[in-house]
């Protein structure tokens, strides 16, 4: 089997038309593939998501992040425009749309393509690809940890970021949700809410709440790091993507 | 979890970073993941410069030196020479420091 892949980093068309900055790894393989959007966590768009995006390419996937921080920060170091989005108060929810319609869009556009594209987002990101799914046509999402999906935010969080509940009714795909049992962001209640919602929208979902983890259980180079959980998360994954974005 | 609590003022401050001194006008204060140290959550504070693309010195301190550094700024503050400090600071300080038991 051929097994060559690329990773790079390229510049795609964004909400508003800007150009923004993105990391895109492919199989060179040239039978059709599918395509994943990753949207990166608060912390940024750093090493360990670009691991993230290489090891979709190696299960056969064209992967592409975009970094949601392109435009506070070009060019900083992902800490430093994590910090610096944050002062700012994130990214609103409209230039999200955006820059993962300019991110599908380019996986779209490549040579060998089979048309399918999901999302996947951590953290922040997992409340950002639940929002994408739900405002853009998809094949697949997948929400890992999203907090704030069916509550508000704190009132001193400067996160300008609302429920999405009221256009989960718009949902485009399936969705596969992944969440820690220990996590408070979203708690065990705001999953089972919204695993409620979706059942009596009728909307095709898959929910999985791990015992012994919390928040960010896929983050290999942090303590909150679960291997079980993440291996098995990473399993399930790979399954409802080789059923939603099958040629 | 991601806890997204964030403290934001404005700080009359300079700040060293990689490309040296700057100034900072803003500060952030917030407890949350930490990029570096090995913790599952710290106490975190940015130091901003201005324009588009600020400078910053990033903190990040585990629970209990953040409040042993709360307590010896406030100490500082309350014990600094009488007329360096102005005294509304140095009030303030005191009354603060009372308020937090060693």
């Amino acid at each position: 089997m051929y097994d060559a892949m690329l990773a790079e980093t390229v510049r795609i068309t964004g909400h508003g038309g800007d150009q923004i900055e993105a990391y895109l790894a492919r199989p060179l393989d040239a039978h059709p593939v599918g395509g994943v959007v990753v949207i990166h966590h608060l912390p940024g768009y750093d090493l360990q998501t670009k691991e993230i995006v290489r090891r979709f390419a190696a299960e056969g996937y064209a992967a592409i992040l975009p970094n949601l921080y392109s435009r506070e920060a070009p060019g900083a170091s992902p800490d430093d425009a994590a910090a610096i989005a944050r002062a700012q108060g994130g990214v609103p929810d409209e230039r999200l749309v955006g820059d993962v319609a300019g991110a599908a869009d380019a996986l779209r556009a490549l040579t060998n393509a089979n048309g399918k594209v999901a999302t996947i987002g951590y953290c922040s990101g997992g409340r950002q690809s639940f929002l994408a799914a739900c405002s853009l046509r998809l094949d697949a999402a997948v929400d890992c940890y999203g907090a704030f999906v069916v509550r508000t935010p704190p009132a001193e969080s400067p996160l300008r970021v609302t429920p999405l509940l009221d256009i989960a009714g718009d949902l485009s795909c399936p969705l596969l949700g992944l969440f820690g049992a220990e996590d408070a962001y979203p708690s065990p209640e705001e999953v089972a809410e919204l695993d409620r919602a979706l059942t009596d929208l009728g909307k095709a979902h898959e929910f999985h709440t791990y015992p012994g983890a919390g928040h960010a259980f896929f983050a290999v180079n942090r303590p909150s790091y679960r291997p079980e959980a993440a291996t098995d998360g990473w399993a399930r994954i790979l399954s409802f993507f080789a059923t939603q974005l099958a040629s | 979890m991601c806890t997204y609590l964030t403290d934001t003022l404005a700080v009359r401050a300079s700040a060293k970073g990689p490309q040296g001194w700057f100034a900072a006008e803003r500060a952030t204060v917030y407890f949350d993941h930490p990029v570096h140290l090995g913790d599952e959550h710290s106490l975190n504070v940015d130091l901003l410069g201005a324009g588009a693309l600020p400078a910053r010195v990033g903190l990040e301190l585990d629970a209990s030196s953040a409040l042993a550094l709360a307590r010896a700024v406030l100490s500082t503050l309350a014990t600094a020479p009488d007329g360096l400090v102005p005294s509304v600071v140095a009030e303030q300080a005191r009354a603060l420091l009372a308020g937090v038991p060693a």
